[in-house]
């Protein structure tokens, strides 16, 4: 991953192999390692291991759970047809990403990866939206998609589709696509630069190469760039769904889970019934369903699909030094 | 290849062009007034209405919320840096039973939504008694920042020559001190993307601030840039004010460290 360009000074006196650190290491590693482990075992272990705990509950989030139920939110969740549609909605934007956001933002890579003159400023325009703040980012477009002053009804006016245009976020029908609409404004420069990374980093021989042997542009693409492409794509794809699944930020301050909770994803029912409603109990249930989703849906695709790129990161194991 | 090179370009434009298109309704938006919105929805302000921008920069509210999004950031930063480089200073480069289990948990904590833990995490603030504590936003944000800082700073320190780690000692130098003197120091490019990870990450936080801060006096940014929308919900030029106020520390930043965000973001995704 990195290369580290500053070279050690050679040691002043002939390098004599000392085992003075290593005889004592427990006091280091303790001390080293505990800020780290207090914080995440207290403020992210706990709470998930909590969360699953409280599944079992009907509780509204005061004093300490006792009425136990078993897995009744969970039965209860299976039958609800907000969850049902939750899962339903999360699959239509994860298919929209991968159909359509991610293969555009491959081709604007392969684009920016031209020699073009002003690349460093689409560049840095491309990928502008990435650091705006979820609601930020929500704000505008509610200001845009608004029905009077809104842009967005402006432009189909402009364009010939006036009728079309009257309603993006109000209504059930249409609110998931002008929420995927945002998501890929916000997001697809992201998924190109990494494209993009990966991309220069493909040896101009193997261009060069296949060129001599006369394949088109085309063929190239299809045989050398794709292939090369493969892991980042994999990648690409992993973070999509992640995002997708944890999706709240966005939905929340665009649309609050409306019209009628037609764009409500599986973290906003949480929050209605959490921090709204105060069923604790079943909200757990929903965080232990995006945590179950996240964990299954991430190690089965870390063992089928990533098996191969990712040597050294999230997998390495037994890889001493 | 002159016309593909003009296509290229054309692609380009329509593209920046979509991007930049709402960005620039929202700037301009904040010049014009609710009347020249509608009928003026695409050109220049005309005329220019400066009023909505002093109003908010005169306000003291949004100062406050941008000064709050700031520190909790930086102490934010600190944390997670600090905590995680000491973490993977251990994990890079000390050999203990157990050790590849703990990083390969930390590691997984990649995958952990801050949604999932919000509702506990909720309760054991409150029995804490850090809700309405920036502390209660800091602490949490730290915890969850952990893992990609790890990660990524293990990696560093483990391309870094035991040798200089051997001379440091030969010479004298506890652990503590070749940590803090030499190999931070010598780990400045990873340090920095790190950070700017994590203030990205503590900047567009809204979730846990939502829950912490019932009162307005601690809201960051995305919290009051939520409010007064709902506040101003029918004025439209005004609300575009504040977003676009509320962007420009974002994208100043993104202008400055540009590079080491890129660098980060392509190479914290996992390729060892």
């Amino acid at each position: 991953m990195v290369i580290i360009e500053r070279r050690p000074a050679a040691p002043a006196r002939p390098p004599v192999r000392t085992r003075a650190r290593r005889r004592r290491p427990w006091p280091t590693i303790v001390l080293f390692l505990a800020p780290a482990l207090l914080l995440f075992g207290l403020l992210v272990l706990a709470p998930i291991v909590v969360a699953g705990y409280a599944s079992l509950f009907t509780w509204n989030g005061f004093g300490v759970p006792t009425e136990f139920v078993g897995l009744e939110n969970f039965r209860r969740l299976l039958v609800d047809e907000i969850f049902v549609g939750d899962l339903r909605r999360t699959l239509l934007l994860v298919t929209l990403s991968i159909l359509i956001q991610l293969p555009v933002s491959l081709g604007l890579a392969m684009l920016l990866n031209q020699p073009l003159r002003g690349r460093r400023v689409y560049r840095l325009v491309f990928f502008a939206p990435y650091v705006l703040s979820e609601v930020v980012t929500a704000v505008l477009f509610t200001m845009i998609f608004s029905p009077n002053q809104g842009l967005a009804n402006h432009i189909t006016r402009l364009i010939g589709l006036g009728d079309l245009g009257a309603t993006w976020l109000a209504d059930p029908d249409t609110v998931m696509y002008s929420l995927f609409l945002v998501i890929s404004w916000k997001y697809f420069g992201f998924h190109t630069l990494l494209y993009l990374a990966a991309r220069q980093s493909i040896p101009p021989e193997l261009h060069d190469a296949a060129a001599t042997d006369g394949a088109g542009p085309w063929r190239a693409f299809r045989h050398i760039t794709l292939p090369l492409l493969g892991p980042t794509i994999r990648i690409s794809v992993f973070l999509s769904v992640l995002g997708t699944v944890q999706l709240f930020d966005m939905v929340w301050v665009l649309t609050g889970g409306g019209p009628i909770r037609s764009s409500e994803t599986l973290a906003v029912s949480m929050f209605q019934e959490g921090f709204k409603r105060f069923h604790v109990g079943y909200a757990s249930a929903f965080s232990m369903a995006i945590f179950l989703i996240s964990l299954v849906f991430g190690l089965l695709y870390q063992r089928f699909v990533l098996r191969r790129d990712l040597e050294g990161a999230v997998t390495t194991m037994g890889d001493r030094r | 290849m002159k016309a593909r090179h003009a296509a290229l370009h054309l692609l380009s434009i329509l593209v920046g062009a979509a991007i930049v298109v709402p960005i620039l309704f929202g700037v301009l938006g904040g010049f014009k007034d609710n009347g020249q919105l509608f009928t003026n929805p695409f050109g220049l302000p005309d005329p220019w209405i400066p009023g909505n921008y002093t109003d908010i920069l005169g306000s003291g509210a949004f100062w406050r919320q941008a000064g709050n999004s700031v520190g909790i950031a930086i102490a934010t930063t600190v944390g997670v840096v600090g905590v995680g480089a000491m973490a993977a200073y251990i994990f890079a480069r000390y050999a203990f039973p157990g050790r590849e289990t703990l990083f390969t948990v930390f590691a997984i904590g990649l995958m952990f939504p801050f949604a999932v833990a919000i509702l506990p995490l909720f309760v054991l603030l409150r029995e804490m008694g850090l809700l309405g504590n920036p502390l209660g936003v800091v602490l949490p944000q730290i915890a969850f920042g952990l893992p990609v800082t790890i990660v990524v700073l293990r990696g560093f320190f483990r391309g870094i020559p035991p040798e200089v780690e051997e001379s440091a000692v030969l010479d004298g130098a506890g652990p503590v001190r070749f940590f803090w003197r030499i190999l931070l120091p010598m780990s400045r490019p990873a340090l920095g993307t790190v950070s700017v990870l994590a203030v990205v990450g503590s900047w567009n936080n809204y979730l846990l601030p939502l829950i912490v801060f019932n009162d307005s006096r601690w809201w960051t940014l995305p919290l009051g840039v939520q409010q007064f929308q709902s506040q101003y919900s029918a004025d439209t030029a005004r609300i575009l004010a504040y977003v676009t106020l509320a962007m420009i520390p974002a994208l100043l930043c993104y202008a400055f460290a540009e590079r080491q965000l890129v660098g980060g973001l392509t190479s914290g995704i996992g390729k060892g």
